[in-house]
């Protein structure tokens, strides 16, 4: 799992009036970091504008940008990216459906067990996804849930719940008991207290972790890898890598449907900043 | 924020009736005539069985979790413990047959030359990955400790590549570290430091050395996030104390944020270490643990058994070994986030 710690969005250290000085000179070293890290990613956009079957002589610059690699990707790749996406939204529905109620429990009820549920959920995060595949196959086959869209709802579940819990559990950790007595008191029962007080207040936690397992379902490869055997349900991971497997000779179309699998997480990054930043908080591995 | 967190300090103690929780007033919850009953002289037996319904009434939200958990992770890994001591083949599939075969898989497995070679290569890519990306993500991120115009945004866009499906890296890499027409060769090229495409995917021996570097590329917005939140709860009373018994620069480097985020380190470390060793999106799109097998780790070893030449058996073995490896650093890092807690 991707837990991350703490990214504090605290002030930064400030030391004297000399910091206070604007230090262009940081800032430009930190772009040239930026644009090292970044490069491939300018890359990837970059050889999907270039037109196809010149491979050779990709330029630089996407001067005179081509679409022909995403015409190519839309009409082959099209399909599964509607099916990588109606796979991460069950994923998103089914963890938080799972995730919050759990998360409730673990934060404010004094059940017994609740500590073997967190240790659980830390001893998962070190099982390794191909004995998961390996045991699930055989549980699949049997099951005819290979080659299905909730069989690969369910899997994908895997990498957002165990993530979804520890997140808004940690958010609900910091919500005042008084809150939900006072409901409690006032006659509302367990589930209308949860529904109508709880959820309403841990609406950014919800929303981190929605936003977490969607990109962990949207990115899972080795699922869509193991649990599909025909053409019938391919999610966009496993159309990627079947065009790299093959000699490549479009790279256009291989870069664009890249492009096109990467929308997610940029849109994460650059609307939805205040989430991730909850995100990487609320995980702490700490 | 952290995972350990007493789960009692958020909750108030339930143990005195009508104040907590489980002894709350609820209409319509308890048997009839209980209701009215103020909650303090309730008879001992009844307000049991009471309590006892709030305590199963509290279970139910967790039991979806459990059952998902215990599907999912739990049956798997015992699964996995009983396949690796059947011959558990296609056959299988038709017949519903797999014959026991004792520790045959794991002899078969451990004593194939592919073991050592796997062993080796899972070690070099994990020390190699974590090396790099712990030493660049500490270095980023005591930069970023600086106080300049953008370092937020900046900082965040650093996030990039640890956001994008390792699948679309794996693709953009092998673009990039083409021999023929690769950016990086043509980069090298323009420079006058090679002469001839570099095979980097594609020789047996910089294979693993390219794969390692990719991985380190994913892994540095990890480090640096991690690192970052580190550094930032470092009291600056320290560094003011520190300077002026003259520890600055290196000097305050090595006595006060080095011992003061230890912890934080042991837990990046382990954890890069418990990622790391299962790692496979990767090493499948940059060579497939090819060529040659020289990219070859246990866990696309395990996957190649498994699932292409159908011996789940053996694949469930090697499996097995991968978890236990797993464990040994799961158990330092359940230790190492309790030191991290308890400081």
């Amino acid at each position: 799992m991707t837990t991350t710690a703490a990214s504090r969005p605290g002030p930064a250290r400030s030391s004297g009036p000399a910091a206070d000085r604007k230090n262009w000179g940081s800032t430009a070293l930190a772009i040239f970091f930026l644009a090292i890290m970044l490069f491939p990613v300018y890359w990837m956009v970059n050889a999907s504008l270039q037109p196809n079957g010149t491979t050779l002589e990709t330029s630089w610059l996407p001067l005179k940008p081509d679409f022909t690699g995403y015409a190519t990707a839309i009409s082959e790749q099209g399909g599964n990216l509607g099916t990588s996406l109606v796979i991460s939204l069950g994923s998103v529905a089914l963890s938080l459906a799972i995730a919050a109620p759990a998360a409730y429990a673990l934060a404010y009820f004094k059940v017994r067990g609740a500590g073997i549920v967190l240790f659980a959920i830390l001893i998962s995060q070190m099982i390794p996804g191909i004995v998961v595949a390996n045991a699930l196959y055989t549980a699949y086959n049997d099951l005819g849930l290979l080659n299905s869209i909730p069989g690969l709802i369910l899997a994908d579940s895997a990498h957002g719940i165990p993530f979804a819990i520890l997140i808004i559990r940690a958010f609900m950790n910091g919500m005042p008991a008084s809150v939900i007595e006072a409901a409690r008191v006032d006659g509302a029962g367990h589930i209308r207290a949860f529904w109508s007080i709880v959820l309403p207040l841990s609406r950014n936690s919800l929303i981190t972790a929605g936003l977490f397992t969607f990109l962990f379902a949207w990115s899972d490869f080795l699922f869509a890898l193991t649990l599909t055997t025909t053409e019938a349900v391919r999610p966009v991971t496993l159309g990627i890598f079947q065009y790299i497997g093959a000699y490549v000779n479009d790279w256009s179309s291989v870069m664009a449907t890249a492009v096109l699998a990467s929308i997610p997480a940029i849109i994460l990054l650059v609307a939805a900043q205040k989430y991730i930043a909850a995100g990487t908080t609320g995980g702490a591995v700490k | 924020m952290s995972l350990t967190t007493d789960l009692s300090q958020a909750t108030p103690p339930n143990g005195k009736p009508g104040v907590g929780k489980a002894g709350a007033r609820r209409p319509g919850s308890g048997r009839a005539g209980s209701r009215d009953e103020p909650d303090g002289s309730a008879p001992a037996p009844r307000r049991r069985s009471r309590q006892r319904r709030e305590r199963l009434f509290q279970w139910l939200f967790l039991v979806p979790a459990v059952v998902y958990m215990a599907l999912f992770f739990g049956y798997p890994v015992v699964k996995n413990v009983v396949m690796s001591f059947q011959d558990y083949t296609t056959a299988t599939f038709f017949t519903g047959e797999a014959p026991w075969v004792g520790l045959a898989n794991y002899v078969a497995v451990l004593s194939s030359s592919l073991f050592s070679t796997s062993l080796l290569n899972t070690a070099l890519f994990t020390v190699g990955s974590i090396l790099g990306q712990f030493v660049i993500g500490l270095a980023l991120a005591i930069f970023f400790q600086r106080k300049f115009p953008l370092n937020g945004i900046l900082r965040s866009l650093l996030l990039l590549p640890w956001l994008l499906p390792l699948i679309v890296s794996s693709a953009v890499w092998r673009w990039i570290l083409d021999k023929d027409s690769g950016a990086l060769n043509r980069f090298l090229g323009d420079l006058n430091i090679v002469d001839t495409g570099v095979p980097w995917l594609t020789s047996t021996s910089l294979a693993l050395i390219a794969v390692v570097g990719v991985n380190i590329w994913i892994g540095i917005p990890f480090n640096l996030t991690i690192l970052y939140g580190g550094l930032q709860e470092i009291p600056d009373e320290l560094y003011e104390a520190g300077s002026l018994d003259g520890a600055t620069g290196w000097k305050a480097f090595r006595h006060i944020t080095w011992p003061m985020l230890r912890p934080v380190v042991s837990v990046v470390l382990v954890l890069g270490v418990v990622y790391t060793l299962k790692v496979l999106d990767i090493i499948l799109g940059l060579t497939n643990g090819g060529p040659a097998n020289s990219t070859q780790t246990i866990a696309t070893q395990s996957y190649g058994l498994s699932f292409q030449e159908f011996k789940f058996g053996e694949g469930a073995a090697l499996g097995n070994i991968l978890v236990i490896i797993s464990l040994v650093f799961a158990v330092l890092y359940l230790r190492a986030s309790r030191r991290a807690v308890d400081e």
